[in-house]
């Protein structure tokens, strides 16, 4: 039963992340990772760790993965441009991550010692980690509060000012997102867009 | 058939799913041209790495390998919050998401 479930969630995993490489719309991209992230908290439920399997599903598969489909399609992404750059890392890149996952697989097959994953293993309880997580690495925990704290400052700074010619209040800077994303190509028959486009040919 | 019934899965297949995972995180993070793209092979690695953290806390009842999973949890979705905050100013400036294009640090 074990087997069957890693199989098949492994298999998920794999098939979501080739389809992410695969698709050239973002939005595809995003939807197979969030098959990639789902199924990985099935595998970490076999493992035992069933706080992360839940934290898995709603901090990634929720609320990461939400944004990701947010943003692409606030910004109106199309399909990509395959160009020069792309062909040169192609032919240089994939020799060279077949290589690096050939050893890390020999590593891992020739490592002596490495135990089973049972379903009879049981899990660790929520109670188990949290009892360490608040006692002897109460710092660090506080330390990502304060990270996460200034993440979210910068986010709201970085999105609500960068860019804008006019300096109005938040609202207007949301607006004029709005407009931004609403209609792209009104953006690239803008003069401000032509100018940009023939400078950069 | 009763193989396939086993009640046991070996740990160096679960390494082995991370160790690929991350490696196709990072052709994804090559040959893609679309910033978004790139950004979601990014968390693709982190994935994987997070499996292997994962795998190794049960090899060993560590409930610390748990731990540092939930600490990379918090760092990406920082991390996302201000990497696409980051997208969207680019996309304001320069019109365009495709990372050859954006190439200059000033306008």
């Amino acid at each position: 039963m074990h087997l069957i479930l890693f199989l098949v969630f492994a298999g998920l995993c794999l098939a979501g992340a080739i389809n992410l490489l695969l698709q050239s719309h973002p939005i595809n991209s995003a939807l197979s990772l969030i098959v990639v992230m789902t199924s990985l908290a099935v595998l970490y439920l076999l493992l035992g760790a069933e706080f992360l399997a839940a934290a898995q599903i709603i901090v990634y598969a929720g609320a990461i993965m939400v944004l990701f489909t947010f943003v692409v399609m606030l910004l109106n992404a199309g399909r990509e441009e395959r160009t020069l750059g792309s062909r040169v890392a192609r032919a240089v890149g994939f020799p060279a991550v077949v290589a690096i996952l050939a050893v890390i697989a020999t590593v891992i097959l020739h490592a002596q010692g490495l135990g089973v994953a049972r379903l009879s293993d049981g899990i660790t309880s929520t109670e188990e980690l949290s009892a360490v997580l608040f006692t002897k690495l109460l710092l660090p925990f506080e330390v990502t509060s304060v990270l996460i704290l200034i993440a979210i400052l910068g986010a709201v700074a970085l999105a609500s000012h960068c860019g804008s010619e006019e300096q109005g209040t938040g609202i207007r800077d949301q607006g004029s997102a709005v407009t931004l994303a609403g209609s792209d190509n009104r953006i690239l028959q803008s003069p401000q867009g032509n100018a940009e486009r023939t400078g950069e040919e | 058939m009763s193989s396939l019934f086993a009640q046991e899965v070996p740990l160096s297949w679960y390494l082995l799913l991370s160790a690929a995972l991350f490696s196709l995180g990072v052709v994804g993070f090559l040959i893609t041209r679309n910033l978004i793209t790139v950004f979601m092979s990014i968390e693709l690695m982190l994935n994987g790495v997070n499996l292997s953290f994962v795998t190794f806390a049960h090899q060993w009842h560590a409930v610390k390998g748990q731990i540092f999973v939930f600490f990379v949890m918090m760092v990406a979705a920082a991390e996302a919050a201000v990497g696409l905050a980051i997208i969207i100013a680019v996309f304001r400036a320069r019109a365009t998401l495709a990372v050859d294009r954006i190439d200059r640090m000033k306008l």
